[in-house]
């Protein structure tokens, strides 16, 4: 399932909340609908915390997670850190990390296997990734962009990157993944789809300006129409992180 | 070009494009990596406009009476409806247009009552990045009234800043005339606003001052004369010191013209390089040149020594005289083109009834013979009212060398049925004193202007007649072709009439390769 959503009149949505299979994570923002689309999609789902990281609500730039752990800047403050220990499930493991490039949302890109990450990130940083979530970790750019976090918004089931970006590239990085990549935009042809919307394996949330035909790329290159939470039962190839949410 | 419709179309084997996105519009397949942003160019002319920023409609400003357009902010521009400079100033007018890349701009025709201008203008202009969109879009002026400065003013009475009085106080025109060729050689009155004819003068004015002190500049390069400048304050405004004054510059011609007799005052005859005082003006330049026709000595009379000591010629060209020439013999001294000659000469006038004779020696022994005719000055016979030539008369030196005939010229029979000549001169535009006045008071002075215009007539034959016989002055003018000429030349030449006086003098002519070409007249009557 996808959806449209606004964060205080920005299309911007991966901007301000971070959304994986095991968890969310939205901005603290002047009125609670950006809150509420979240809730509505995921209520007794997975858990969806408020969050600041480093006083700001830029949160989905400045971190990175998915089911298994999450990254977060050297700038968190302790107590965003223990706000986030005690809100996430206790499987997943939170890490702040020493990184010059402390934007970690524009700076890598994952999902539950893989990640690609900014050509320049430190060596400990890479480790640090594999380990805490999980993943292999590929040093990889997107369209000649080095920011891959924001040119690029993955999940388990697919991949979205810049609308510039050659077939070559894309069948690379799809090499990499191991998942079907498609080129594309959210929010009325912005090419910054990793900061234009979040995804897991069963939604997506875009910005407000996001167009039909944008949408039905999204949906198609992400699985959502036969992996919605409501009609779960029906589809079930890939279903492992939604029935382990329920216990 | 005509459709062939039997003949087999081909069509270009278009290269595969990859399409790797749909167009976020409209969902068709385009190439991600060549378009703007994710729209398809389809999308792109339909949702972007790059001429948005651009105003559709303006309003130009024209005066009615100098047809000027404004050019913001305060300059007034001459150009034809449709013309390139007017363009630009359309292009000018509108805001935004500084922001986009202008490729082509044009007009459209539309009534020039309709009081429109149409525009059509192509621009491009960068969308995305990498992408330059190009628009074509028309634009429509209004073209409203607005009085130009230059033309306001026209209607007040200060209309000029500056006027150069131009005076010399004799009888003729003749020197007139000979700066108003000059003038229009050198193109001296083309900051004129105006040009009036006064007794014994001119008037020039303008509307700016250094363009009168151009002109005095310019007259006291080409003529002996004296300059006085007077101003008179218009208004003033106290609080930034500035204020407006109209000027004048006096120019006084010295009255001595070419061909005539002047009596010297003794006191400056000597200082003159003691010449004799009774001379002649040979030559006037930017000073008066005498000769003492009995000598051949010739002096240069500067304007500022004129203008300490003033004083009138004694006698001026219309009291020539006709005299036959009975006998000349050359005495061998001769300076430049002139020979010093003694002649006997007789009035023309005496021819028949008495045998009275005069001697006389003359510098015209280069081109006098005996039984010519010769204009002179007839001084035995002449009562003259002047200080100067009593004080020659009364003095022990000079009195006795005071001679009964002073020959200045030699005469040409001319016939009087045909004036035509194969050359011409150009004529200044101008105003007349009398027109104006008589305009204003009413006065039927029919009588008055016909005279006048019959002096006119006169001067000006005589000044023609000066340029044919006189190379030398011929050389600082534009002679033109007469055009009209042709026509005329057969019907004399079927008449036999030669214009040879009876020894075979021809009045001298003008070689036409000294005439030049008029190009004002080519016009339409070539056809």
């Amino acid at each position: 399932m996808a959806v449209r959503a606004q964060f205080e009149n920005s299309n911007e949505v991966g901007v301000f909340s971070c959304l994986t299979n095991a968890y969310a994570i939205v901005a603290v923002g002047g009125s609670e609908n950006f809150y509420s689309v979240f809730e509505s999609e995921l209520q007794d789902v997975i858990p969806i915390c408020h969050a600041t990281i480093a006083g700001t609500r830029i949160i989905g730039r400045l971190i990175v997670g998915n089911r298994k752990g999450l990254l977060v800047p050297t700038t968190t403050t302790d107590q965003e850190l223990q706000h986030l220990r005690n809100t996430l499930p206790s499987e997943v493991k939170i890490q702040r990390i020493e990184e010059r490039l402390s934007a970690l949302g524009n700076v890598i890109c994952c999902n539950d296997h893989v990640a690609i990450v900014h050509p320049d990130l430190e060596r400990e940083t890479e480790e640090i990734i594999a380990d805490v979530l999980g993943v292999e970790v590929f040093r990889q750019t997107v369209a000649d962009n080095v920011l891959t976090g924001s040119y690029m918004a993955l999940s388990n089931q697919g991949g979205i990157v810049h609308p510039k970006t050659s077939i070559r590239d894309q069948d690379e990085l799809s090499s990499l993944l191991q998942v079907p990549l498609v080129a594309g935009s959210v929010n009325r042809g912005s090419p910054v789809v990793g900061a234009g919307m979040v995804v897991n394996d069963w939604l997506a949330i875009t910005g407000l300006d996001t167009t039909a035909t944008e949408l039905s790329v999204v949906e198609s290159v992400f699985r959502l129409g036969e992996m919605a939470p409501g009609g779960a039962g029906g589809a079930g190839v890939n279903k492992d992180s939604i029935v382990e949410s329920f216990y | 070009m005509s459709m062939d419709l039997d003949a087999p179309v081909y069509f270009e084997q278009q290269e595969k494009v990859a399409a790797t996105i749909l167009c976020c519009n409209c969902g068709a397949a385009i190439d991600g990596t060549l378009s703007a942003g994710a729209l398809c160019s389809d999308c792109i002319r339909l949702t972007v406009d790059v001429a948005g920023g651009v105003q559709r409609e303006a309003v130009i400003h024209c005066c009615r009476d100098c047809e000027r357009w404004l050019q913001p902010p305060n300059s007034w521009v001459v150009a034809a409806l449709e013309s390139k400079e007017l363009l630009a100033i359309c292009l000018r007018k509108l805001r935004g247009l500084n922001k986009v890349r202008i490729i082509d701009a044009s007009f459209i025709w539309t009534e020039p009552h309709s009081k429109r201008l149409r525009l059509k203008i192509t621009i491009q202009t960068e969308a995305f990045q990498g992408t330059i969109i190009q628009q074509q879009f028309e634009v429509e002026y209004v073209i409203a009234n607005q009085q130009c400065p230059g033309c306001q003013k026209s209607y007040t009475h200060h209309s000029w800043e500056a006027s150069v009085q131009v005076r010399q106080k004799v009888p003729h025109k003749r020197t007139f005339l000979y700066l108003e060729q000059l003038i229009l050689k050198h193109n001296a009155h083309k900051d004129t606003v105006n040009i009036k004819e006064v007794n014994e003068g001119l008037d020039f004015f303008f509307a700016k001052r250094n363009e009168a002190e151009r002109m005095i500049s310019f007259l006291s390069g080409v003529v002996p004369c004296t300059v006085k400048k007077s101003h008179e304050l218009i208004s003033m405004d106290i609080h930034t010191s500035t204020s407006s004054y109209k000027f004048n510059f006096s120019v006084s011609i010295i009255p001595i013209c070419k061909d005539d007799l002047v009596a010297l005052p003794i006191k400056l005859a000597r200082s003159l390089s003691d010449i004799s005082p009774l001379a002649i003006c040979y030559r006037v330049g930017t000073s008066i040149n005498l000769m003492d026709p009995c000598t051949l000595r010739t002096t240069d009379l500067p304007t500022s020594t004129y203008w300490r000591q003033p004083f009138p010629n004694l006698a001026d060209t219309t009291e020539l005289r006709e005299f036959i020439v009975l006998d000349i013999e050359s005495t061998g001294h001769s300076n430049g083109r002139y020979l010093l000659s003694e002649a006997t000469v007789a009035r023309a006038s005496d021819l028949g009834s008495n045998d009275t004779t005069y001697f006389t020696r003359t510098h015209l022994g280069g081109v006098l013979h005996v039984g010519d005719s010769v204009l002179g000055y007839h001084l035995s016979g002449t009562q003259f009212n002047n200080d100067q030539f009593d004080a020659i008369e009364n003095s022990n030196q000079y009195s006795s060398t005071i001679p009964d005939v002073v020959l200045i010229k030699k005469h040409y029979v001319r016939s009087k049925k045909s004036k035509a000549r194969s050359w011409r001169l150009k004529r200044m535009a101008r105003e007349h004193e009398e027109e104006a006045t008589a305009a204003v008071v009413n006065v039927p002075t029919t009588k008055r202007q016909e005279q006048e215009q019959a002096r006119m007539e006169q001067d000006y034959e005589m000044f023609l007649r000066d340029v044919e016989e006189d190379e030398e002055l011929r050389q600082t003018l534009d002679l033109y072709k007469n055009r009209q000429y042709k026509v005329r030349a057969d019907q004399m030449d079927e008449d036999g009439d030669d214009e040879m006086d009876e020894d075979g003098n021809a009045v001298p002519k003008i070689n036409m390769d000294e005439l030049l070409d008029d190009f004002d007249e080519l016009n339409m009557e070539d056809n």
